[in-house]
């Protein structure tokens, strides 16, 4: 065995180490600028998640709102969840996509930890989510009332986020 | 005592402080001196070893328990205190608060780091004095460097002054538990023990020594810090399951993950240095193993609260650290496999061993175990690398993790069973061949009825759950019948270490049917009930009976009151509550569990409804407890074989040494 293959640990090492320095502290980049934005919601034809009936994209108008994508398989979407709650009691318009998920886990989910959402996209293949750009849950959307994306967040609702986006969400009409 | 500004204020603080520093001092001492008499030969220098060790630990300790006085008696003037405790916080969370946080936990862990150090120091009689420098040296730099972290970045002592807040601001409420006063310690000490074994194996390349007795002092060190990982592993996934709320008791959490891989890397290490000794095989390998485990263990520790990973469990994160945190892993970790790549031995191993014998299967055990580790830290770290690209934060679900590792521990649950019975060097087919088609048989006769036994039903991945489990525990059974001779009651007269083995192997398959009945036969429903309502699930009929409020020390509830019946028979009274604890205003779920052998019935509340109704989360998870029994048996193992006598034999020890020419001690 050649000395040179016993650096491999170490160069991996530096690698993954140079990863976490650049990685440290990029809490501000929670609002991405995304090309969506400015664009209108991607046209959808799709089954809504309790109801079964079929939904599109003209649901989303009328009223500007929050569209969340959520799944029951992902922790931090667990964990926005109560201040999702939390805006809805306060009137905020929010409607869910359940992003990769089965029906029945998100039936028992709502019924456990309240149901904020005017109403939920099934997207169990991640359809609508691909039309979306999203990578993976939990993302949130601020649409407009003609239903023109206005922002989006990537990771967990909070207090902290909310405020940042709240100016976004009462500018829109 | 002394009066400021009209309040009365302890000095204690300033002590635990003042403490802290003299242990830094210490540590800084402990890594240069020994060295020093190393590079001289000087055998007084090297001596100063173990007092320097036995002076950290003692001063680390003075300074933990300080800290645990001021929690106790209320002193809100430290910041630490204040922000994590409360007067009306029972005294045992007071406690427990200690390491609530982050401050205190790192100075629980460095405590820790010193009481590991002494017992290195107290039971090293038959270790060379040159080894034992080296190794306390390499204890004291890792010591000074997590201490100067913990003095000035997270100090646990500093105090708010002048205006002492007149109450705390309380314990985390998920933390207000008997689980969360055991469960980081435990998991601590596994994480922490693994420093030892990394100072063996620094100071075994420094030396240039990578022999077999080196592998037999490192071992039972590594069994030790083994043992804790797998109780505090699995005290933590208990506690998740009993407190989270949700009946779920393993998450694939970041911070469940970082604990989850240092024990991967130490199983195959246990294995790892089982061959090196006995054979003088591996040992490159052994030693890249024990720096791993050692740095996953740091990374576990130290990666969930530097601000560069999110979690859920994340309760003490603080991205102002990151950066020193970092530095030091860059130290330690970076430090050692730059020793290691100019150290490490590049002549092949003289031991020849054929393809089928112990050496090949560990070798497979130690591939998979391995695998298995790097397919959690790339899971883990994937949201990481995403973000890093600028394409979002995401959590990298449950089934991604479970798809890489059940196969792999199928694969592993296999072998394990085959590696323990074949021998060194060079094994025969034919010798194990029926032995193996018994077990199989069994396998295959159990693991095919088992789904139909459980709910008459056809269910590929119970058969084979279980029949692996039956495969691997059926090989054990054989292995002890061929050392009796037949007489399986002779068992305890075998040595320690090949009982301990035994019983881990069977722990292992004890959990593995544990997990697969759960996972296959749980089940939940979330139902709108009122009080006086009942329903059925599952042939358990679980009647509300009444609503009530209950005011807790420093909480109040909702609880709700359930009789669960079997039949006609009532089987449990449980009574989950809903509490909101006022310092915090924060809501959690106290679940209510009936555990049994064979089936846990676990209640806990969601949402209030209209009308007095409650969502109701109502679940029976089949043989839950036997994940937790097999960790339980694999912890037994691993005492058992740290146990073993032929690990105090002080004389061949230091025979070998004197052959090799160094001082013994």
């Amino acid at each position: 065995m050649k000395r040179v293959f016993l650096f491999i640990p170490l160069v991996a090492f530096a690698v993954l180490g140079l990863l976490f320095f650049l990685t440290i502290d990029r809490e501000n980049k929670d609002v991405l600028p995304s090309p969506l934005v400015g664009q209108p919601f991607p046209p959808f034809e799709m089954s809504k998640l309790l109801t079964e009936e079929a939904v599109s994209t003209s649901a989303l108008q009328g009223k500007p709102l929050l569209v969340n994508v959520w799944a029951t398989w992902c922790p931090t979407c667990k964990a926005e969840h109560a201040f999702l709650n939390m805006l809805a009691e306060d009137g905020i318009r929010i409607v869910g996509i359940n992003y990769k998920d089965e029906r029945d886990k998100a039936h028992q989910w709502l019924t456990a930890y309240g149901n904020p959402y005017e109403f939920n996209v099934f997207d169990p293949e991640g359809k609508l989510g691909l039309d979306l750009g999203v990578y993976g849950a939990p993302e949130t959307f601020l649409v407009d009332s003609s239903g023109v994306i206005r922002a989006k967040h990537v990771g967990d609702l909070n207090a902290a986020v909310w405020q940042k986006l709240e100016a976004t969400y009462q500018g829109m009409k | 005592m002394f009066d400021l500004y009209g309040d009365t204020l302890t000095t204690a603080p300033e002590f635990g402080q003042l403490a802290l520093i003299l242990a830094f001092v210490v540590a800084v001492i402990q890594s240069v001196i020994p060295f020093v008499g190393v590079q001289r030969r000087d055998a007084l220098l090297m001596s100063w070893s173990r007092p320097l060790a036995a002076a950290q630990a003692l001063f680390l300790t003075v300074s933990l328990v300080v800290l645990g006085y001021c929690f106790v008696i209320d002193d809100f003037s430290v910041t630490y205190v204040a922000t994590n405790s409360n007067t009306a916080l029972p005294t045992p969370y007071k406690i427990s608060a200690v390491w609530g946080a982050h401050e205190g936990s790192l100075l629980l862990w460095v405590t820790m780091l010193g009481l590991w150090g002494l017992a290195v120091a107290w039971f090293s009689k038959g270790l060379p004095l040159i080894m034992l420098a080296r190794v306390i040296g390499v204890l004291g730099i890792v010591s000074a460097g997590f201490i100067l972290f913990t003095l000035e970045t997270s100090n646990p002592f500093a105090r708010t002054l002048p205006s002492i807040p007149p109450e705390g601001g309380d314990l985390n409420p998920l933390l207000q538990d008997f689980g969360l006063i055991v469960h980081p310690p435990t998991l601590y000490m596994g994480y922490v023990g693994l420093s030892v074994v990394f100072a063996f194996a620094i100071a075994a390349l420094l030396g240039g020594r990578l022999d077999a007795a080196w592998a037999r002092w490192s071992r039972p060190w590594t069994t030790a810090a083994w043992v804790f990982l797998t109780i505090g592993i699995a005290l933590g996934s208990w506690w998740a399951y009993y407190e989270l709320g949700w009946g779920g008791w393993w998450f694939w959490d970041p911070v469940e993950n970082a604990s989850l891989m240092p024990w991967l890397v130490a199983t195959a290490l246990l294995h790892s240095l089982a061959v090196t000794e006995k054979r003088g095989l591996f040992k490159s390998w052994t030693v890249l193993l024990a720096i791993f485990a050692f740095s996953l263990s740091l990374l576990g520790t130290f990666l969930v609260r530097s601000g560069v990973l999110t979690s859920v469990h994340a309760f003490a994160s603080d991205p102002e650290r990151g950066v020193f945190i970092l530095a030091l892993l860059g130290l330690c970790v970076g430090g050692s496999l730059l020793i290691y790549a100019l150290k490490a031995p590049t002549v092949a191993s003289v031991g020849r061993y054929e393809w089928l014998s112990k050496e090949s299967f560990l070798m497979a055990n130690n591939l998979l175990l391995l695998v298995a580790a790097f397919a959690i830290l790339l899971g883990t770290l994937y949201p990481l690398i995403i973000d890093f690209m600028g394409m979002g934060k995401i959590s990298v679900g449950a089934a991604w993790f479970n798809t890489m590792f059940v196969p792999l521990s199928v694969a592993l649950t296999l072998i394990i069973g085959v590696g323990a019975l074949s021998r060194w060097k060079a094994d025969q087919a034919s010798r194990l061949k029926n032995e193996l088609i018994l077990a199989a048989v069994l396998a295959l006769v159990v693991g095919g009825l088992s789904p139909f036994l459980a709910d008459g039903s056809l269910n590929w991945q119970v058969m084979m759950g279980v029949g692996i489990s039956v495969w691997l525990i059926a090989i054990s059974l054989v292995d002890i019948w061929k050392k009796t001779r037949g007489n399986l009651l002779r068992f305890g007269s075998l040595s320690l270490s090949f009982q301990g083995m035994v019983l881990a192997h069977i722990g292992v398959a004890v959990s593995v049917i544990g997990v697969t009945m759960v996972a296959n036969y749980s089940q939940e429903e979330s139902v709108r009930m009122a009080p006086g309502d009942s329903y059925v699930m599952s042939g358990y009929r679980f009647e509300f009976v009444e609503a009530g409020h209950i005011d807790g020390p420093n909480y109040s509830s909702d609880a709700t009151r359930f009789r669960v019946f079997d039949g006609d028979r009532e089987i449990a009274l449980l009574q989950p509550e809903k509490r909101r604890y006022h310092a915090r205003g924060s809501v959690m779920t106290e679940a209510a569990i009936d555990a049994g052998l064979f089936r846990d019935v676990y209640v806990s509340m969601g949402e209030p409804l209209e009308d007095g109704a409650w969502g109701m989360r109502l679940q029976v998870k089949p043989f839950m407890r036997w994940v937790w029994l097999g960790a339980i048996f694999m912890s037994i193992g691993g005492l058992l074989a740290m146990l073993d006598k032929r690990y105090r034999q002080v004389k061949r020890a230091s025979s070998d040494v004197q052959k090799s020419g160094e001082v013994p001690a």
